[in-house]
């Protein structure tokens, strides 16, 4: 039983300093920030969009592409990390590996700039 | 710990490795290519299907597994392969010309119908629940743009965001199927999930059992069999013609294979169970197919509910689970390929400027305006009833013999009765061209482009060859499902 | 052997494939590559005949079709005296309607023409495809191919509504038989474990007397949708809005026979289920006694001929459903003589006539048309079963055999059915050839046809007088020869020696049916109304009572016909037709189109009804999974 649980405390630290540190910055900025509410500072999203509306909203299509593609990239270099964490366990084929999954994505991201996708006009 | 991780036999997966170079090459030059010459995308997408056809040949009786056990290479996924590339060959051909009347002629469009044709060639090579489902999602999410190419036709649009929403249904489904397999097996490995169920004697555990409908459900979703088939005839009426062509044949091949692959190696012990399901849905599926089909008027969705319907035959072959059943399957899927994909380049071939020719009133008189192409139409009608000396005849045949080899007669009289009345209907078609007035000359004369019209020429002679000489080819598909024995 | 049997079926082929593929180049020339085709596999056939006669059969493969496990469905034919006597009667009759055939389609626009005889061409060669079979499964595909080409050529005159419809329902009505056939096929192979012919009936016996009666009715059904019996017959006398030379080969002489053939073929199957056999002796009897019925009082020429041909169809069956199998195959082909003449000669008479059909309107054409009144009257006296002709031979072992079994009602009803038979022929030849003209105008423009149409007429007449002589040949003549295959000969020919004396008896009896009939036709249409204009007042009561003789005649057809006919139109038609094939016209598409803007209305819910449908359906299954396991 201790052992099984023992395997877990790493976790239940983590989890503990990350709740610790939420509330205490919480509290201390409630605690030392003056109070002066206004409608735009209220609102969730101070760039302007209101969350409460019709779904017919017009969004220019640009914020989805630009969103696509942070995404596509944000993940490529979530992936690198275990990678390079077991780099050298894995050798030249990892290295040949993770290569071709740059190329891939860069196949992508070459065709998405050819198309114009990264600017904004 | 210097354990080195282990090199895959990359050999073994060298057409899929072909068609991504090929797709992603395609991308790059469709950037260089003008847009009024995006034909030789398409030109060179075909000769790049064509080579890949090819070299996927040499892989018979190749036999490999690699991956860590995940991914096989066996004749069974051979012989799927083949078909998906014949259906993007010809899907290609037959959009040639579609796509510059629909003024959506792009270079994407090839690359992403052989990204599908990847995604699906992984499906039916995978032998793991996750790599099937990375498949699935590869090819799914091609689909989804494919069906909603015209992007300036409301229906169009609207087909590819209902198969957007189903699809996600259908992940859902299956993931869900998956993990709960995997919860009570502790593996997602087709092989280990059956030696599990094996030694521990888990064939009637209940939550496998919800495991076990789940993955029916999550497949039966994509093959649109009956009760999860209401999205099918939507998607297909407002996909372009070439698309709804293409996913009436291979994504219902690839998700079939895939079926019979988890079915019979993955839960085979379960077949008891899994056969009471499948009889049934098999029986809605031929039944409400059929019946909803004859009361169609648009072909395009009349083709539809027949392709549903094709789909409850086809699942007779998985329920008799023996050689001759799964062998059936397989042969279907050409036979399937053919005639369905030739019934298709006809309505493509009534589009023309101004004119969508996907009623059955458009087909009136087309005896007179074109007779090749009616006397085409009716061999591939005389295919899809099943009436010999055709392809269609011989699959039906296989895999109604098979069911009543294993004992379903009473399926099989459902089946027969099915294909009986699908006569009705197909026949309606061939009436309007046969019989109707021929419709004024001021409208102008079906004639295909040369691709389109090779293209329904081949499927036509293949048709009617394989229904006239299916010899060898029932033999590859049978020397294709000897992968199965031992689980049979 | 095999090559002259593919010589058979290739010509043909070849035939059809050129018409069909070169026929907008060929168009008046098409009858130079059809008839040449038709004529050497009617060459080929008379060849393979006489080997037969020798005493060489044959059964081979030309190439593996289909094998599955133990199953071998090869292309594979068998050459037997039956399927030998099929043939040869197939090619010969065919030939002969072919040339007749480039008199008939004369006016016909080129491409038509072609077209004509490509699908001419093609019939002949599923038909031979069907006799030759050595398998069921390629039998089948023989069975199903001369269905379409029915349905092509019923629907020749697309143009016309009622033939595109009848050519509809043909196909419709024999695709609900074959489903019957198909069934069966499926049980012999789960039970015997082959389709080869060969091997299924020397394992029949294994099959318990259950299933062989299951197996025999379900054959029976196809074979009631191909040769017109009740209650599926619904769909030959529509047949007649095809091209006359096409009524004849097709709905005469060989497609409707297919049925009386596959059941003589499969004769060790039905002989193990006696029920079947009972069922197939009624059902004959019953329609070639309604059929005969019918006949008496329609007045088109065509139809009377058709309703004769579902009759003499009930012959036959009657024949093979008492067991003289021999006997049943002996009335097809002479059959396909006297009823093939008939139909040629009545459309000589339309081709005179411009198409009219009306008897009411024709008579006195014997002068005009002589070469074709003669001819009629010879195949009318054969079908008439007045002896020494065709008719009379085949007819009479036929009714000899019921009466031998001791199905004595259907002796009954077959000899009665022979009275009425030779009635409404004469009604129709005296109607139509003798007595004064009704019509001076149709009489003005009546002429002889063509001699390409008249020697096909002489040459069929010729046959209709003396193919019945084959019946007393040596060595048994046909039956002798026949039964060769037709193994449940033995106690045929013992019940035949036993019965000597009465046969002669029956023989008399049926002579005189038939004389009868002729003579009733002969008062009645001949010397009874010389004039009817003048008669008709002054012999009153005479007049009269012909005209209550006819109200009889409406009565029964409308007591036992109408609602005969009229259930099967409910039915058949108006649901079939009506409702599947133009219902998205009508009612349906109205359905359709509510359901349709039902969806649309509530457009938003759409894919969430889809996802509530799905998941319903999933849950559903699941319960019934549970109610099962």
């Amino acid at each position: 039983m201790y052992h099984a649980i023992s395997e877990y405390v790493p976790v239940l630290i983590l989890l503990a300093l990350a709740v610790g540190f939420g509330v205490v910055t919480l509290l201390v900025s409630f605690l030392v920030r003056p109070n002066d509410p206004y409608p735009d500072k209220l609102s969730p999203y101070e760039c302007g969009i209101d969350p409460f509306t019709t779904g017919k909203l017009q969004i220019p299509v640009r914020f989805f592409v630009i969103v696509m593609l942070f995404l596509l990239f944000d993940v490529e270099a979530v992936f690198m990390y275990p990678w390079a964490a077991v780099y050298k366990k894995i050798g030249w084929y990892g290295f040949v590996e993770m290569f071709l999954f740059i190329v891939i994505l860069l196949v992508g991201y070459i065709y998405a700039w050819a198309k114009g996708a990264l600017e904004w006009e | 710990m210097t354990t080195v991780l282990p090199v895959p036999n990359l050999a073994a997966i060298g057409p899929e490795i072909l068609v991504t170079v090929l797709a992603c090459g395609l991308l790059l030059v469709d950037l260089f290519i003008p847009k009024d010459r995006k034909r030789a995308v398409g030109i060179l997408a075909l000769a790049g299907t064509v080579v890949t056809a090819l070299f996927t040949m040499r892989y018979w009786n190749y036999s490999a597994t690699t991956f860590s056990g995940m991914f096989v290479v066996d004749n069974f996924a051979v012989i799927f392969k083949e078909v998906f590339l014949f259906a993007t060959a010809i899907t290609i051909l037959i959009s040639l010309r579609y796509l510059e009347i629909e003024k959506v002629s792009l270079g994407e469009y090839y690359a992403l119908m052989l990204f599908c044709t990847l995604g699906m060639m992984v499906m039916v090579s995978a032998a793991d629940l996750v790599v099937i489902y990375i498949g699935l999602e590869t090819m799914a999410l091609s689909v989804y743009v494919l069906s909603g190419f015209m992007r300036f036709n409301v229906k169009s649009s609207e087909a590819a965001l209902k198969y957007f929403l189903v699809g996600v249904f259908i992940s859902g489904i299956l993931l869900y199927g998956i993990a709960l397999t995997y919860g009570v097996v502790g593996s997602t490995n087709l092989n280990a999930i059956a030696e599990t169920i094996k030694l521990k004697g888990l064939k009637d555990n209940p939550v496998l059992m919800i495991a076990m409908f789940l993955l029916a459900a999550g497949f039966g979703l994509e093959i649109a069999m009956a009760p999860f088939h209401f999205w099918a005839p939507d998607v297909y009426e407002g996909s372009p013609t070439p698309v709804t062509a293409f996913i009436s044949v291979a994504p219902k091949a690839a998700a079939f294979a895939a079926l019979i692959r988890v079915f019979v190696v993955g839960i085979g012990l379960m077949a008891p169970h899994w056969q009471v399901l499948l009889w049934v849905i098999a029986a809605l599926t031929m039944t409400i197919g059929n019946v909803t089909a004859a009361l169609q008027s648009n072909v395009k969705r009349m083709l539809a509910y027949s392709s549903i319907a094709h789909a409850g035959y086809m699942l007779l072959g998985i329920l008799a689970a023996n050689t001759t059943g799964l062998a059936g399957v397989a042969f279907y899927f050409f036979a399937y390929a053919f005639m369905n994909m030739g019934a298709f380049g006809v309505i493509i071939l009534l589009r023309r400027e101004g004119i969508v020719g996907d009623e059955v009133d458009d087909f009136k008189g087309l005896a007179h305006t074109n007779p090749m192409a009616a006397l085409l139409m009716v061999v591939f009608l005389l295919s899809l009833t099943g009436i010999p000396p055709t392809a269609g005849f011989i699959g039906k045949f296989l895999l109604f013999s098979a069911a009543i080899k294993a004992g379903f007669y009473w399926l099989v009289v459902i089946a027969v009765l099915n294909s009986v009345v699908s006569l009705f209907y197909y026949f309606r078609i061939a009436q309007a061209m046969y019989m109707g007035e021929a419709p004024d000359s001021s409208i102008p004369r079906p004639q295909g482009a040369p691709s389109l019209t090779v293209a329904i020429a081949i499927v036509g002679i293949l048709t009617l060859f394989f229904g006239i000489y299916p010899h060898h080819l029932v033999e590859l598909a049978k020397a294709s499902v000897t992968t199965f024995i031992p689980f049979l | 052997m095999l090559t002259s049997i593919c010589a058979v079926i290739g010509f043909p082929l070849l035939g059809a494939t050129i018409n069909g593929l070169f026929g907008w180049k060929i168009k008046r020339k098409a009858h130079w590559v059809a008839v040449p085709a038709i004529a050497l596999s009617a060459i080929f056939a008379l060849r393979l005949f006489s080997q037969v006669l020798a005493g060489h059969t044959f059964v081979g493969d030309l190439y593996p079709w289909l094998v599955i496990g133990k199953l071998h469905v090869p292309i594979g034919f068998q050459l037997d005296q039956l399927s030998v006597f099929m043939i040869t009667t197939v090619t010969f009759v065919a030939t002969w309607i072919h040339i007749y055939s480039i008199g008939y389609m004369d006016h016909e626009p080129p491409m038509g023409y072609a077209r004509y005889f490509c699908y001419l061409n093609m019939f002949v060669t599923f038909m031979l495809v069907l006799c030759l079979a050595n398998n069921y499964v390629l039998m089948f595909v023989g069975w199903e191919g001369v269905g379409l080409c029915s349905y092509l050529l019923i629907g020749y005159w697309y143009e016309k509504a009622s033939a595109a419809n009848a050519g509809m329902k043909a196909f419709v009505v024999n695709r609900i038989g074959d489903f019957g056939f198909m069934i069966g096929l499926f049980l012999i192979y789960k039970f015997v474990g082959s389709l080869q012919f060969n091997d299924v009936f020397a394992h029949a016996h294994e099959i318990t007397p259950a299933m062989a009666t299951i197996i025999t009715l379900l054959l029976f059904t196809g074979a009631t949708g191909k040769s017109a019996q009740i209650p599926l017959y619904v769909w030959l006398p529509d047949a007649m809005e095809g091209p006359t030379p096409v009524s004849s080969l097709i709905h005469a002489a060989t497609m409707v026979t297919a049925g009386v053939y596959m059941v003589s073929r499969s004769h060790a199957l039905f002989n193990l289920a006696p029920l079947s056999m009972e069922v197939v002796a009624t059902v004959g009897a019953a329609t070639a006694f309604f059929a005969a019925t019918m006949a008496l009082v329609n007045n088109d020429l065509k139809r009377v001929l058709a309703y004769s041909t579902v009759s003499q169809l009930g012959y036959m069956f009657i024949g093979v459903g008492v067991g003289v199998y021999a006997a049943g195959i002996f009335h097809l082909m002479t059959h396909a003589f006297f009823k093939g003449l008939m139909f040629l000669t009545a459309g000589s008479v339309m081709h005179a006539l411009h198409g009219e059909l009306d008897m009411q309107k024709m008579g006195g054409l014997l002068k005009k048309m002589p070469i074709t009144a003669i001819t009629f009257i010879v195949g009318a006296t054969a079908i008439a079963g007045i002896p020494p002709l065709a008719g009379f031979w085949s007819k009479d072992e036929i009714l000899a055999g019921a009466f031998v079994h001791g199905h004595k009602v259907i002796w009954f009803v077959g000899t009665f059915t022979a009275f009425l038979t030779a009635f409404y022929m004469f009604r129709l030849i005296f109607l139509t050839f003798f007595g004064e003209p009704r019509d001076e105008h149709i009489h003005e423009i009546a002429h002889e046809s063509p001699p390409v149409m008249t020697i096909p007429l002489i040459v069929l007449a010729i046959g209709s007088a003396l193919v019945g002589f084959a019946a007393i040949l040596p060595h048994g003549g046909v039956a002798g020869f026949l039964n060769h295959v037709l193994a449940s000969g033995h106690h045929v020919a013992e019940a035949a020696e036993e019965g000597g004396g009465v046969e002669h008896m029956l023989m008399i009896i049926s002579v005189i049916a038939g004389f009868a009939g002729v003579g009733l036709a002969a008062s009645m249409y001949l010397k009874g109304v010389p004039n009817p204009k003048t008669l008709g007042s002054t012999f009153k009561p005479i007049y009269t009572l012909l005209y209550h003789k006819y109200y009889v005649d409406e009565l029964y057809f409308f007591l036992f016909v109408n609602p005969l006919v009229g259930g099967s139109r409910q039915v058949l038609w108006k649901f079939v037709d009506v409702v599947l094939i133009d219902g998205t016209v009508n009612g349906v598409a109205k359905v359709c189109g509510w359901i349709g803007s039902g969806l649309r209305y509530i457009q938003t819910g759409v894919i969430a009804h889809y996802a509530i449908g799905i998941l319903g359906g999933a849950v559903i299954l699941y319960w019934l999974r549970l109610l099962f396991g």
